[in-house]
């Protein structure tokens, strides 16, 4: 569950968010739309806890290492094997029996073959479904998800579709994208930034 | 009227100026690590600007303790420079302070850094004064030892007089200097709210 | 027993990811040769054997520069340390792996670097490397977070000089005094009371700096 009220943030003189506030019940789904600069971003990262905002106050169910980010970025190593990658995090994420849950996501996100590669020869799309594997890793109460569907070829695009779908209702899920359409089969509050 | 001193004659009457201007310095950097510390602990955004302003006044006295050793040195061993002033390490320090400062964004982020890079500042000082005093460079007089002041009755009364004159001076312009940034804060709010 | 054994993963990733670039200690031993080679042209002929000290902890100081500028940067590509700081083991154990691993590449530098010197300049004496491998601890574990700090403004290689060489010049004035005086013990143990309280003060700050 969490509740947002009044999240201001701005960098030195330039204000990128004010006024937000809502409340989003434990398994509800926010989708969170606005066009480019609009702030969803930020917001995003002020719910996983990377950001302190300048005003208002927000409260989140999930404890720290509870939370799974998508971010723009894959938030891996360059120069790590997507095996590797996944191992640490998962030691750091104190996952139980990584080993037996990462050869399952890789598996699901289709990148077993390529798991002993290293990631800066992935593609982009490879990039993002190693960054969803990483995301889920550690079965997070609360899903951040930045853009989930940039960068994936369809293939993928149904892959997170399925993901999504199952997780829908059991977890707590805040997505961010400029084609809210995507969502709205799933979405239960929905927050439009200007 | 402090009697003149024996060894370093007119000379030594710097003193009077130099030693109080140096303990405010260190007064000030001392409580810009407090405010610093406080901030750390308690998150609040107020404390940020008080360290800086704190460390401010310091750095300005701390560039004055370098001018007046350095007359002191001509007077007294008719040299301008002497590599012994224990100075000489925190103004560079707290120099990369305010580099540090101008080189994040205004923020949590920058206030936090700041205030941890204050915090290393006031664990240098005496860490940094062993280590000139290992470099066995002793030509600066020692005034105070583990005896008690080596002075005269006047001339300690002397001496305490400017130090409190200069330790409300330099109180005065952290006030001063305070009032004007918060003001300046909340003409910057206030314009803002207004567009 | 998990903050050793988290803090071994990240000190292992990084001499990983070093194996695989070579990036940081091909740089750092090819820094310090050549600074010792100019060194050598730089000073007279019949210089003093303790000039030559002074000059050996210019060397050692800038290349642990060359090491601290590049040590958050598999970090900061693709964003990691966003994901490390999520995470919920202790957050000082990544300072702590970061100033091993810095550490780590330091000191091979140092394995060639030292017996270049002893054998173009200077005899070194075992309280002399003493002082070196104290002083590098200090030098990583400040450094190492003072590199976090600067990664995330806007001039980050050249703020770092800035940043650690203040905090650097009593840990110059041990290692030479360890090198050059005749009773070592005392600017040892001065090394070994800066270490120690700049390590827990690192070590206690680092949450801070990496956190809004």
């Amino acid at each position: 569950m969490i509740r947002a009220r009044g999240l201001e943030k701005r960098y030195g003189r330039r204000r990128v968010l004010r006024g937000i506030s809502f409340e989003l019940p434990a398994g509800g789904f926010l989708v969170v739309s606005g066009a480019n600069g609009s702030g969803k971003t930020t917001l995003l990262r002020i719910l996983a806890g990377l950001v302190a905002p300048t005003r208002g106050t927000v409260d989140i169910e999930a404890g720290r290492g509870r939370i799974g980010l998508l971010a723009h970025e894959p938030l891996v190593y360059r120069e790590l094997s997507a095996l590797e990658n996944l191992d640490l995090y998962g030691r750091l994420y104190r996952v139980s029996e990584r080993r037996e849950r990462i050869g399952m996501l890789l598996e699901r996100f289709g990148l077993w073959e390529a798991r002993n590669e290293r990631v800066a020869a992935y593609s982009r799309g490879m990039a993002q479904r190693l960054a969803l594997c990483r995301t889920l890793l550690h079965d997070p109460d609360l899903l951040v998800l930045d853009e989930p569907f940039s960068a994936l070829d369809e293939a993928g695009v149904a892959l997170v579709d399925r993901e999504l779908a199952e997780l829908a209702g059991l977890r707590t899920v805040v997505a961010s994208t400029h084609e809210p359409d995507r969502l709205a089969a799933l979405a239960t509050a929905e927050l439009a930034l200007t | 009227m402090a009697p003149e001193d024996a060894d370093q004659g007119i000379s030594q009457r710097i003193f009077y100026i130099h030693v109080p201007i140096a303990l405010t310095a260190y007064f000030c950097f001392g409580l810009g690590a407090w405010k610093a510390l406080r901030l750390l602990w308690l998150g609040e955004e107020r404390y940020d600007l008080e360290s800086y302003v704190a460390i401010h006044q310091g750095t300005i006295f701390g560039a004055l303790t370098l001018l007046t050793g350095s007359i002191w040195a001509k007077a007294s061993w008719s040299v301008w420079w002497t590599w012994s002033s224990r100075q000489l390490v925190l103004f560079l320090f707290y120099c990369a302070y305010f580099m540090l400062r101008f080189s994040i964004e205004e923020g949590p982020r920058r206030a936090r850094s700041c205030a941890v890079y204050a915090l290393f500042g006031v664990v240098l000082i005496p860490i940094s004064f062993l280590a000139i005093r290992l470099a066995s460079d002793f030509v600066h007089p020692v005034v105070f030892n583990l005896d008690g002041p080596q002075m005269s009755g006047t001339m300690f009364v002397t001496f305490c007089v400017s130090w409190a004159a200069v330790t409300s001076l330099a109180y005065v312009l952290y006030r001063i200097e305070l009032l004007g940034k918060r003001i300046d804060v909340g003409l910057r709010e206030l314009r803002e709210a207004l567009q | 027993m998990s903050y050793a054994a988290d803090v071994a993963a990240l000190a292992r990733k990084d001499l990983k990811v070093e194996l695989r670039t070579r990036d940081t200690l091909p740089a750092m031993l090819l820094f310090v040769l050549a600074t010792l080679v100019v060194f050598h042209f730089a000073l007279p002929t019949n210089a003093a054997d303790d000039a030559a000290y002074g000059l050996l902890w210019v060397a050692i100081v800038f290349t642990a520069l060359v090491g601290l500028t590049r040590a958050w940067v598999p970090e900061h590509e693709h964003g990691v340390l966003d994901g490390l700081v999520l995470a919920p083991c202790d957050r000082s154990a990544i300072w702590l792996g970061k100033t091993l691993a810095t550490l780590a590449f330091l000191a091979a530098a140092q394995v060639v670097a030292l017996p270049a010197f002893a054998l173009f300049f200077a005899p070194l004496g075992a309280p002399a490397i003493a002082g070196v491998l104290l002083a590098d601890v200090g030098i990583c574990a400040v450094g190492s977070l003072l590199a976090a700090m600067a990664a995330a403004t806007r001039s980050r290689e050249v703020l770092l000089p800035l940043l650690l060489l203040p905090l650097a010049i009593p840990l110059v004035v041990g290692g030479v005094g360890s090198a050059v005086s005749s009773e070592p013990s005392r600017y040892l143990l001065f090394l070994g009371l800066y270490d120690a309280v700049f390590a827990v003060l690192s070590w206690a700050s680092f949450e801070y700096v990496v956190t809004e």
